[in-house]
Protein backbone atom coordinates (compact mmCIF):
# COMPACT_ATOMS: atom_id res chain seq x y z
CA UNK A 1 0.00 0.00 0.00
CA UNK A 2 1.57 3.26 -1.01
CA UNK A 3 -0.82 5.79 0.45
CA UNK A 4 0.55 8.80 2.25
CA UNK A 5 -1.22 10.77 4.95
CA UNK A 6 0.27 14.02 6.18
CA UNK A 7 -1.22 16.02 9.02
CA UNK A 8 -0.49 19.39 10.54
CA UNK A 9 -2.29 21.55 13.11
CA UNK A 10 -2.38 25.26 12.39
CA UNK A 11 -3.53 28.16 14.51
CA UNK A 12 -5.75 29.81 11.92
CA UNK A 13 -9.16 29.45 10.26
CA UNK A 14 -10.31 26.85 7.69
CA UNK A 15 -10.91 29.64 5.18
CA UNK A 16 -7.31 30.83 5.46
CA UNK A 17 -6.03 27.31 4.85
CA UNK A 18 -8.34 26.93 1.86
CA UNK A 19 -7.15 30.25 0.46
CA UNK A 20 -3.53 29.31 1.04
CA UNK A 21 -3.96 26.20 -1.10
CA UNK A 22 -6.18 27.63 -3.84
CA UNK A 23 -4.87 31.17 -4.35
CA UNK A 24 -1.86 31.46 -6.70
CA UNK A 25 -0.28 34.49 -4.94
CA UNK A 26 -0.66 32.74 -1.61
CA UNK A 27 0.60 29.29 -2.61
CA UNK A 28 3.60 30.82 -4.35
CA UNK A 29 4.81 32.21 -1.00
CA UNK A 30 5.26 28.94 0.84
CA UNK A 31 5.01 26.34 -1.93
CA UNK A 32 7.03 28.12 -4.59
CA UNK A 33 4.26 27.22 -7.06
CA UNK A 34 1.04 28.85 -8.13
CA UNK A 35 -2.06 26.66 -7.88
CA UNK A 36 -4.48 27.79 -10.57
CA UNK A 37 -8.10 26.75 -11.16
CA UNK A 38 -11.64 27.94 -10.54
CA UNK A 39 -11.78 24.95 -8.13
CA UNK A 40 -15.17 23.77 -9.35
CA UNK A 41 -15.82 20.02 -9.66
CA UNK A 42 -14.86 18.87 -13.15
CA UNK A 43 -12.55 21.83 -13.77
CA UNK A 44 -8.91 21.49 -14.61
CA UNK A 45 -6.26 22.65 -12.14
CA UNK A 46 -2.61 23.45 -12.69
CA UNK A 47 0.42 24.03 -10.52
CA UNK A 48 2.74 26.41 -12.32
CA UNK A 49 6.32 27.48 -11.79
CA UNK A 50 7.50 31.10 -11.76
CA UNK A 51 8.49 30.79 -15.43
CA UNK A 52 4.92 29.79 -16.31
CA UNK A 53 5.72 26.14 -17.01
CA UNK A 54 3.27 23.59 -15.62
CA UNK A 55 4.66 21.41 -12.85
CA UNK A 56 1.59 19.33 -12.07
CA UNK A 57 -1.98 19.18 -13.27
CA UNK A 58 -5.23 17.24 -13.03
CA UNK A 59 -8.94 17.67 -12.45
CA UNK A 60 -10.97 18.92 -9.52
CA UNK A 61 -12.86 15.83 -8.35
CA UNK A 62 -14.60 17.30 -5.29
CA UNK A 63 -14.73 20.82 -3.94
CA UNK A 64 -16.40 21.90 -0.71
CA UNK A 65 -14.83 25.18 0.40
CA UNK A 66 -13.39 25.55 2.96
CA UNK A 67 -13.36 21.96 4.21
CA UNK A 68 -12.61 19.49 1.44
CA UNK A 69 -10.82 19.47 -1.89
CA UNK A 70 -10.07 16.36 -3.93
CA UNK A 71 -7.82 16.56 -6.99
CA UNK A 72 -6.48 14.12 -9.51
CA UNK A 73 -2.73 14.59 -9.75
CA UNK A 74 -0.51 13.94 -12.75
CA UNK A 75 2.56 15.43 -14.37
CA UNK A 76 1.64 17.29 -17.57
CA UNK A 77 3.65 14.81 -19.68
CA UNK A 78 1.33 12.00 -18.56
CA UNK A 79 -1.94 13.94 -18.84
CA UNK A 80 -3.35 11.51 -21.41
CA UNK A 81 -2.44 8.38 -19.45
CA UNK A 82 -5.08 7.67 -16.79
CA UNK A 83 -2.91 4.96 -15.23
CA UNK A 84 -0.46 7.65 -14.15
CA UNK A 85 -3.10 9.60 -12.23
CA UNK A 86 -2.90 9.72 -8.46
CA UNK A 87 -5.27 11.48 -6.08
CA UNK A 88 -4.77 14.18 -3.48
CA UNK A 89 -7.37 14.95 -0.81
CA UNK A 90 -7.17 18.02 1.41
CA UNK A 91 -9.32 17.78 4.56
CA UNK A 92 -9.59 20.98 6.56
CA UNK A 93 -11.30 20.74 9.93
CA UNK A 94 -11.50 22.70 13.18
CA UNK A 95 -10.14 20.75 16.15
CA UNK A 96 -10.64 22.85 19.26
CA UNK A 97 -9.03 26.19 18.47
CA UNK A 98 -6.77 24.78 15.78
CA UNK A 99 -7.28 23.78 12.19
CA UNK A 100 -6.28 20.25 11.30
CA UNK A 101 -5.09 19.90 7.74
CA UNK A 102 -4.89 16.36 6.39
CA UNK A 103 -3.30 15.74 3.02
CA UNK A 104 -3.93 12.25 1.71
CA UNK A 105 -2.05 11.25 -1.42
CA UNK A 106 -3.24 7.88 -2.69
CA UNK A 107 -3.83 5.83 -5.84
CA UNK A 108 -0.11 6.10 -6.49
CA UNK A 109 1.67 3.53 -8.59
CA UNK A 110 3.93 1.66 -6.15
CA UNK A 111 7.59 2.41 -6.72
CA UNK A 112 6.84 5.17 -9.24
CA UNK A 113 8.88 8.34 -9.46
CA UNK A 114 5.82 10.21 -8.21
CA UNK A 115 5.55 7.99 -5.11
CA UNK A 116 9.21 8.63 -4.33
CA UNK A 117 9.23 12.35 -4.94
CA UNK A 118 6.17 13.31 -2.92
CA UNK A 119 7.55 11.72 0.25
CA UNK A 120 9.99 14.60 0.63
CA UNK A 121 7.73 17.26 -0.82
CA UNK A 122 4.56 17.27 1.24
CA UNK A 123 6.17 17.61 4.70
CA UNK A 124 8.05 20.67 3.45
CA UNK A 125 4.95 22.23 1.90
CA UNK A 126 2.92 21.68 5.08
CA UNK A 127 5.67 23.06 7.34
CA UNK A 128 5.91 26.15 5.16
CA UNK A 129 2.15 26.62 5.14
CA UNK A 130 1.93 26.32 8.93
CA UNK A 131 4.72 28.83 9.49
CA UNK A 132 3.30 31.32 7.01
CA UNK A 133 -0.22 31.20 8.46
CA UNK A 134 0.91 31.36 12.08
CA UNK A 135 3.66 33.95 11.78
CA UNK A 136 2.99 35.70 8.48
CA UNK A 137 6.55 34.80 7.50
CA UNK A 138 8.02 32.26 5.19
CA UNK A 139 10.56 29.95 6.83
CA UNK A 140 13.74 32.06 6.97
CA UNK A 141 16.27 30.30 4.77
CA UNK A 142 13.68 28.25 3.01
CA UNK A 143 11.78 31.21 1.59
CA UNK A 144 13.08 30.79 -1.93
CA UNK A 145 13.18 27.03 -1.88
CA UNK A 146 11.78 25.82 -5.16
CA UNK A 147 11.70 22.12 -4.50
CA UNK A 148 7.97 22.05 -3.87
CA UNK A 149 6.62 18.56 -4.28
CA UNK A 150 8.11 17.93 -7.65
CA UNK A 151 10.50 15.34 -8.91
CA UNK A 152 12.65 18.05 -10.46
CA UNK A 153 15.88 19.02 -8.69
CA UNK A 154 15.68 22.24 -6.71
CA UNK A 155 16.75 25.41 -8.44
CA UNK A 156 19.14 27.45 -6.36
CA UNK A 157 17.86 30.99 -6.07
CA UNK B 1 -1.52 20.64 20.21
CA UNK B 2 0.48 23.85 19.86
CA UNK B 3 3.28 23.34 22.37
CA UNK B 4 3.69 19.81 21.11
CA UNK B 5 7.38 19.86 20.37
CA UNK B 6 7.95 18.26 23.79
CA UNK B 7 5.54 15.51 22.81
CA UNK B 8 7.50 14.85 19.63
CA UNK B 9 10.80 14.50 21.44
CA UNK B 10 9.28 12.38 24.20
CA UNK B 11 7.59 10.14 21.65
CA UNK B 12 10.87 9.67 19.81
CA UNK B 13 12.83 8.96 22.99
CA UNK B 14 11.78 5.32 23.07
CA UNK B 15 13.24 2.51 20.94
CA UNK B 16 9.93 0.65 20.62
CA UNK B 17 8.18 3.71 19.30
CA UNK B 18 11.01 4.46 16.88
CA UNK B 19 10.76 0.87 15.70
CA UNK B 20 7.03 1.30 15.07
CA UNK B 21 7.80 4.39 12.97
CA UNK B 22 10.46 2.41 11.06
CA UNK B 23 7.91 -0.25 10.31
CA UNK B 24 5.41 2.32 9.05
CA UNK B 25 8.09 3.82 6.87
CA UNK B 26 8.67 0.43 5.28
CA UNK B 27 4.95 -0.20 4.90
CA UNK B 28 2.57 2.69 5.39
CA UNK B 29 -1.07 2.28 6.37
CA UNK B 30 -0.90 -0.74 8.72
CA UNK B 31 -3.57 -1.88 11.15
CA UNK B 32 -2.95 -2.50 14.85
CA UNK B 33 -2.95 -6.26 14.23
CA UNK B 34 -0.32 -5.97 11.51
CA UNK B 35 1.85 -3.83 13.76
CA UNK B 36 1.55 -6.36 16.56
CA UNK B 37 2.88 -9.17 14.39
CA UNK B 38 6.50 -10.11 14.97
CA UNK B 39 6.65 -7.87 18.02
CA UNK B 40 7.55 -8.96 21.53
CA UNK B 41 5.17 -6.37 22.89
CA UNK B 42 1.61 -7.05 23.92
CA UNK B 43 -1.24 -5.64 21.89
CA UNK B 44 -1.95 -3.34 24.80
CA UNK B 45 1.61 -1.99 24.81
CA UNK B 46 1.57 -1.42 21.05
CA UNK B 47 -1.74 0.43 21.42
CA UNK B 48 -0.25 2.63 24.11
CA UNK B 49 2.80 3.46 22.00
CA UNK B 50 0.63 4.20 18.97
CA UNK B 51 -1.54 6.56 21.02
CA UNK B 52 1.53 8.47 22.16
CA UNK B 53 2.79 8.67 18.57
CA UNK B 54 -0.62 9.86 17.42
CA UNK B 55 -0.76 12.51 20.14
CA UNK B 56 2.63 13.77 19.02
CA UNK B 57 1.24 13.85 15.45
CA UNK B 58 3.95 11.46 14.28
CA UNK B 59 1.32 8.95 13.28
CA UNK B 60 -1.78 9.91 11.30
CA UNK B 61 -4.72 7.54 11.07
CA UNK B 62 -7.42 6.88 8.50
CA UNK B 63 -10.42 4.58 8.54
CA UNK B 64 -10.93 1.75 6.08
CA UNK B 65 -14.30 0.26 6.94
CA UNK B 66 -13.99 -0.77 10.56
CA UNK B 67 -10.22 -0.83 10.43
CA UNK B 68 -7.97 1.96 11.57
CA UNK B 69 -4.87 2.41 9.43
CA UNK B 70 -1.69 4.00 10.77
CA UNK B 71 0.53 6.20 8.63
CA UNK B 72 3.90 7.72 9.35
CA UNK B 73 3.48 11.51 9.51
CA UNK B 74 6.93 13.11 9.23
CA UNK B 75 5.64 16.70 9.24
CA UNK B 76 6.67 17.45 12.88
CA UNK B 77 10.14 16.02 12.21
CA UNK B 78 10.40 18.21 9.15
CA UNK B 79 9.62 21.23 11.30
CA UNK B 80 12.48 20.31 13.62
CA UNK B 81 14.74 19.78 10.61
CA UNK B 82 13.90 23.14 9.08
CA UNK B 83 14.38 24.91 12.37
CA UNK B 84 18.01 23.92 12.68
CA UNK B 85 19.09 23.11 9.17
CA UNK B 86 19.30 25.91 6.63
CA UNK B 87 18.47 25.54 2.99
CA UNK B 88 22.06 25.91 1.85
CA UNK B 89 23.40 23.45 4.40
CA UNK B 90 21.14 20.77 3.07
CA UNK B 91 23.39 19.65 0.25
CA UNK B 92 26.47 19.38 2.46
CA UNK B 93 24.62 17.43 5.14
CA UNK B 94 23.20 15.09 2.52
CA UNK B 95 26.69 14.55 1.11
CA UNK B 96 28.06 13.67 4.57
CA UNK B 97 25.17 11.31 5.15
CA UNK B 98 25.76 9.58 1.81
CA UNK B 99 29.47 9.27 2.54
CA UNK B 100 28.77 7.72 5.92
CA UNK B 101 26.29 5.27 4.43
CA UNK B 102 28.69 4.26 1.67
CA UNK B 103 31.57 3.71 4.12
CA UNK B 104 29.44 1.71 6.52
CA UNK B 105 28.16 -0.52 3.73
CA UNK B 106 31.75 -1.18 2.68
CA UNK B 107 32.75 -2.21 6.19
CA UNK B 108 30.00 -4.78 6.50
Amino acid sequence: MSDFVYTTYIKTTPQRVWDAITTPEFSRQYWGKANVSDWKPGSKWEMTNDDGSVQMTGDVLESQPPSRLVLSWVSPANRADKSEYSRVTFEIEMMGDLVRLNVIHDQLKPGSEMARSIAGGWPRVLSGLKTLLETGQVLADWASYKGGCSAAPAKVA
Amino acid sequence: MVADEDKVFKALADPSRRQLLDRLRRKNGQTLSELCQGHDMSRQAVTKHLNLLEEANLVATTKRGREKLHHLNPVPINEIYMRWIGKFEQGRIQALHNLKQALQEKDQ
